[in-house]
């Protein structure tokens, strides 16, 4: 797995650079052939892909060690790796599609590993099985209909195709295929198996599918939007703008009052590449009104935050998974206390956590300072919709940052600072090193791409700009340096001034302060007896006052119950407290629509009694009906 | 808004001139807080009228806060513990705990003569004993309840102004 | 890097780090003589610091290094955004740094490293305080980043270097719909990032009312001294920045001793009569229920949308 990873990663990184390649292998599969074609923007999705799969290898080694991957994960995982690395490879719709539905199934195969243990496992396996194949049906359908002109299926052939679409066909194979590679990014409202299936896999299967597999999605966009359909008009682009910034701010606002560290996570992935689609959305919207300098930017900023958010999610997901390994929990709630008991652990979570809420230097910083920059530089464009898109794009990522640094907060301050909250949090003991080396190393690069940044940014401005027909956007070695617009940024230099800063405030203190021994005290607890950890804030209590403020959009679910003592309604016995916060989206939109076809098929069941005559009945029926229809039409 | 204006101007300064700085010999603490003393209140188990001139001493009239005295929530912050009353038997571990979670120098002013020497409830049920009995004590103000100015003239021997 | 950048960010953090408590002083002085008190004088909070530092510090058991690095980190972080922003002079010491966006998540940064503090106690209050100096914060933040796109839209930068020039070029844009609304949505985040009133009252002694005093109940001596200095210098950092963008004049163009000198003055004095402005509007001032801030930053956020709207349509 690590050298699949390994060989994908630098595999990407040669395509990145310009190298291109291409295979076809016509006999390997009937019918379609398997026909690969590895431009720089594959390479990207490539490199990626192959560096998550290094880290989550790495740390399978250790799960593996501890028993905790049962024979079929350990089968299912290459094929699950090699599928994800084959995606952004394939070079014609036949080949996508294939490769897309075995990453599909051997993922499945990885959600249902646990569903012993855990009742929760199959709903979510039978939820992320539905959707992933309703999602794969809409991709084929898009990509048929966007290859209607084309000579066969190969990307070259789509491409050359495309300027003989129709803008209506054009239209519906790009809504139909963002609706299909959405749902796989997680975009609102094709989200909810998301947050269900990503928790309930093992904890490197979920840093694939979260840092990896998602990304996908975004490629399918960029893919058939932007390469193969050649663009199109803006109001595509300002439908997966709004998308992708409805998509950031609900997931991000139920990963901010959610309790339960996993699916926060997922929560914060569909946060994310809501982000990316904000990105995505923008360089569609400006190189369609023209301004391809920008749209250049605002891809690179996507293509950036694509990378980071896969490092921290790595180390985010990985890290949950040496804390469930440890604790048996993911219910922050029980959690705390873990930074004495698992210190590797903790900073890795620390470094990814401070990536996640975007807050300088950490690592999405970088990517949503770019995005930022590109919707600011896009206000004065012509035109009545960026002038209302833009500084909604604007307000969105803003709310995103602020309920992110809520979020994060919560994550690693309660579920690591403090006291214990739980027996098996108090007798937590640090994972091995296979596992923890797998999240060093996904933490080494979150540091590597918030401090230098630099290094990669170029290269992404060279096949952000390729995609849109621009120069590259981004330029500079010590500072990111925009080229086109004003706009200046050195993620180093800005660690440099903090660390100046530090070490000047603890000379000051140095010089300044009387020499005394530092005392060790008791917790002030007003005086009163020993605190104890049930007083300590939750998570739940932690997010309450969001909650409440959110409450409008969240439509949490209380419950109080208060039972009196027999003798006299004056005197409580009990008074019991429950709360749930259901994902809204879900609850109206798929409840309904779940509800609809269990009837449907009911009364369906109505017309299957298993008599033949009845059966050879609906034949002789139907077949009228068609010739009853050709006499009414010819 | 405008009323509230109106009031202030009509008011101007309630504060009283200072008064002479008080003579006596300073707690061994004052020299290391030079001009800043943060003071908490613990009520050890008073009858609550030392509690009512503390509120005047920190008031607009004697303002205790011109000298550098300030009233603080948390023992952490603070120099000074202004313990009020006898220390009942409840309170004498809670203010064991706050002194000791006071950080050095620090100093224990006792305030009233409940809280100097038990005054009228000497001898009473529940009553552990003076506040010199549970924790060092630096200074003391005397009276049932003091006055104000008292109270002022014992902080201002901390702060030194 | 210019010369003027350089001068300019030693002075700066000379200033900020010295004057910062001298603001809080003057700021309590003025409260104190419209209370019809006499106050301790603008010189209190020095002397306050002075004694701290002389103080033992204390670590209560079970907190980590978190607890003990916070107030470092504070007050580092807040050091940058005094040595990098343009406050006596329009150059900048580091100019890539000099980004409206990261001055604001660098501020904002100080704030989430001391509520990990608070939760790192493990004490119910710290808890408290830290959930709702976050809130406040994921309030805050999206009128902060829209204000700012506001601002950033005359100059085409969100550099604030360019931002100042700007406005020193054209001082008409200050009475602009846009310039106006976005001062507005400003100094509502001013007042809610800096936990003063209605938001949060920084005098309060009653734990259940408080939100950053909440956070810091454990800290003592040095340490201690760290967290009130940095928020002092966050106040005067966020009042600098404040003026520098709506009232820039004085403000230091070239390196001569004449123009740093007038620039030092005309920053002094700016910021003086703005905490002393703010200080007397707090005694009108109740503080609002926890539930009712989020109405008042949602109103900012409004004015700051609008302000966006009016730099488009007008711009």
């Amino acid at each position: 797995m690590v050298a699949a990873g390994l060989l994908g990663a630098v595999a990407g990184v040669v395509a990145m650079t310009g190298t291109a390649w291409s295979v076809a292998l016509p006999g390997l599969l009937p019918l379609t052939g398997l026909e690969f074609d590895v431009d720089p923007l594959s390479g990207v999705f490539l490199a990626v892909g192959g560096a998550v799969a290094v880290a989550a290898g790495i740390f399978a080694v250790g799960a593996t060690r501890h028993g905790l991957d049962r024979p079929g994960v350990q089968a299912a995982l290459p094929a699950f790796i090699g599928s994800l690395l084959l995606v952004p490879a394939a070079g014609s719709i036949g080949t996508l599609l294939w490769c897309w539905e075995l990453m599909a199934l051997t993922s499945l195969v990885l959600v249902v590993a646990e569903h012993r243990e855990r009742p929760a496992v199959a709903s979510a396996g039978l939820w992320y099985a539905v959707m992933t194949h309703v999602g794969f049906v809409a991709i084929m359908v898009g990509m048929l209909v966007a290859a209607g002109p084309a000579e066969d299926g190969s990307f070259v052939a789509v491409r050359a195709g495309a300027a003989d679409l129709s803008p209506a066909a054009a239209s519906l194979a790009f809504l139909v295929c963002l609706a299909g590679f959405g749902s796989k990014a997680g975009m609102v409202p094709l989200h909810p198996w998301l947050p269900r299936a990503h928790p309930e896999a093992p904890s490197h299967v979920s840093a694939l599918m979260s840092a990896a597999m998602v990304n996908l999605g975004v490629y399918g966009v960029v893919r058939v939007g932007i390469d193969l359909l050649g663009g199109g008009p803006s109001w595509w682009w300002v439908t997966v703008l709004v998308l992708g910034a409805v998509s950031a701010v609900y997931g991000i606002l139920q990963a901010a009052v959610g309790s339960d560290l996993k699916r926060l996570l997922g929560y914060s992935t569909t946060e994310n590449m809501g982000l990316v689609l904000v990105a995505v959305g923008a360089c569609g919207m400006f190189a369609a009104g023209g301004d391809r300098a920008l749209a250049g930017l605002a891809l690179t900023a996507a293509l950036l935050h694509l990378m980071t958010h896969a490092a921290f999610k790595t180390v985010l997901f990985l890290s949950a998974g040496s804390v469930l390994h440890a604790t048996g929990s993911r219910d922050l709630d029980a959690l705390g206390g873990l930074r004495s008991r698992m210190p590797v652990t903790t900073a890795a979570f620390g470094v990814g956590a401070l990536s996640a809420s975007a807050l300088p230097p950490g690592a999405a910083f970088v990517s949503e300072w770019l995005l930022l920059q590109a919707l600011i530089h896009g206000l004065p464009a012509p035109g009545v919709v960026p002038a209302v898109v833009l500084p909604l794009g604007v307000a969105a990522i803003a709310l995103t940052a602020g309920l992110a640094v809520a979020t994060f907060v919560k994550a690693f301050g309660i579920g690591f600072l403090g006291r214990p909250r739980s027996g098996a949090a108090a007798a937590a003991t640090e994972s091995g090193p296979a596992m923890l080396a797998g999240i060093g190393l996904a933490a080494l690069a979150c540091v590597a791409l918030a401090v230098g940044p630099t290094v990669v940014l170029p290269t992404l401005a060279d096949i952000a700009g390729g995609l849109v027909h621009a120069a590259p956007a981004v330029t500079g070695t010590v500072a990111i340096e925009l080229v086109g617009v004003t706009g200046v940024l050195s993620p180093l230099l800005l660690v440099a001034a903090s660390a100046v800063g530090t070490a000047s405030v603890v000379g000051g203190v140095r010089l300044l302060a009387r020499r005394r021994d530092r005392r060790r005290a008791r917790l002030w607890d007003c005086g009163a007896g020993p605190l104890s950890a049930r007083m300590e804030y939750t998570a739940t209590s932690f997010a309450e006052p969001l909650q409440r403020v959110f409450d409008g959009v969240l439509a949490s679910e209380q419950d109080v119950d208060v039972s009196h003592h027999r003798e006299s309604r004056y005197l409580v016995a009990a008074v019991s407290y429950r709360r749930a916060l259901p994902d809204r989206v879900e609850r109206r939109l798929y409840t309904p629509l779940l509800h609809a076809m269990t009837t449907w098929g009911r009364v369906g069941r109505g017309l299957a009694t298993g008599s033949v005559h009845r059966y050879l009945g609906y034949g002789f029926v139907t077949l009228c009906g068609l010739l009853a229809l050709l006499v009414v039409t010819r | 808004m405008l009323s509230l204006w109106q009031a202030i101007r009509r008011v101007g300064r309630v504060a009283e001139p200072a008064p002479a700085g008080p003579a006596g010999p300073a707690p061994a603490a004052a020299g290391e807080l030079a001009g800043s003393v943060q003071v908490r209140h613990v009520d050890a188990g008073s009858c609550n009228g030392c509690e009512v001139e503390i509120g005047a001493a920190f008031g607009p009239v004697y303002d205790a806060e011109r000298y550098g005295a300030r009233l603080v929530a948390s023992p952490r912050h603070a120099d000074a513990l202004l313990v009020t009353g006898v220390v009942t038997r409840n309170m004498a571990e809670p203010l064991r705990r706050t002194y000791e979670a006071v950080a050095e120098p620090k100093a224990v002013v006792a305030v009233g003569d409940c809280a100097r020497n038990c005054g009228v409830f000497a001898g009473a049920y529940g009553v552990v004993g003076a506040v010199a009995d549970v924790v060092p004590v630096d200074a003391e103000v005397v009276g049932c309840p003091p006055r104000p100015e008292t109270i002022v003239a014992a902080l201002r021997l901390l702060t030194g102004r | 890097m210019t010369a003027l950048g350089v001068v300019g960010g030693v002075l700066q953090a000379a200033v900020v780090v010295g004057g910062a408590p001298l603001l809080l002083g003057l700021m309590r002085q003025v409260r104190a003589r419209l209370e019809g008190r006499a106050g301790p004088g603008i010189g209190q909070p020095w002397r306050d610091l002075r004694k701290l530092l002389r103080k033992q510090s204390i670590t209560p058991r079970g907190t980590t290094e978190v607890f003990r690095v916070a107030p470092v980190l504070l007050v580092a972080m807040t050091l940058v955004v005094a040595v990098v922003a343009p406050l006596v002079t329009t150059a900048s010491a580091v100019p890539a740094v000099a980004d409206l966006f990261v001055v604001v998540a660098l501020l904002a940064h100080a704030t989430v490293v001391i509520a990990l503090a608070g939760l790192d106690s493990g004490t119910a209050f710290g808890g408290m305080g830290a959930s709702r100096e976050v809130t406040v914060l994921a309030l805050v933040e999206p009128t902060a980043l829209v204000a700012i796109f506001a601002l950033s839209v005359p100059a085409g930068s969100t550099s604030l270097p360019a931002i100042v020039g700007t406005v020193l070029d054209d001082p008409q844009r200050l009475i602009s719909p846009t310039s106006l609304l976005a001062a507005v949505a400003l100094a509502t985040v001013i007042v809610a990032e800096t936990g003063r009133l209605p938001v949060d009252n920084p005098s309060t002694h009653l734990e259940l009312t408080m939100i950053h005093e909440a956070m810091v109940l454990e800290y003592a001596g040095p340490d201690l001294a760290l967290v009130e200095l940095g928020s002092a210098m966050r106040l005067s950092v966020y009042l600098g920045l404040f003026t520098s963008l709506f009232v820039p004049w004085g403000i230091a163009t070239t390196a001569t001793p004449l123009a740093l000198g007038v620039g030092v003055a005309a920053l002094v004095v700016k910021v003086g009569v703005a905490g002393a402005v703010l200080a007397a509007l707090e005694v009108f001032l109740a503080k609002l229920r926890l539930f009712r801030v989020p109405e008042l930053l949602a109103g900012s956020f409004l004015l700051a949308l609008l302000a966006v709207t009016t730099a488009y349509v007008l711009g």
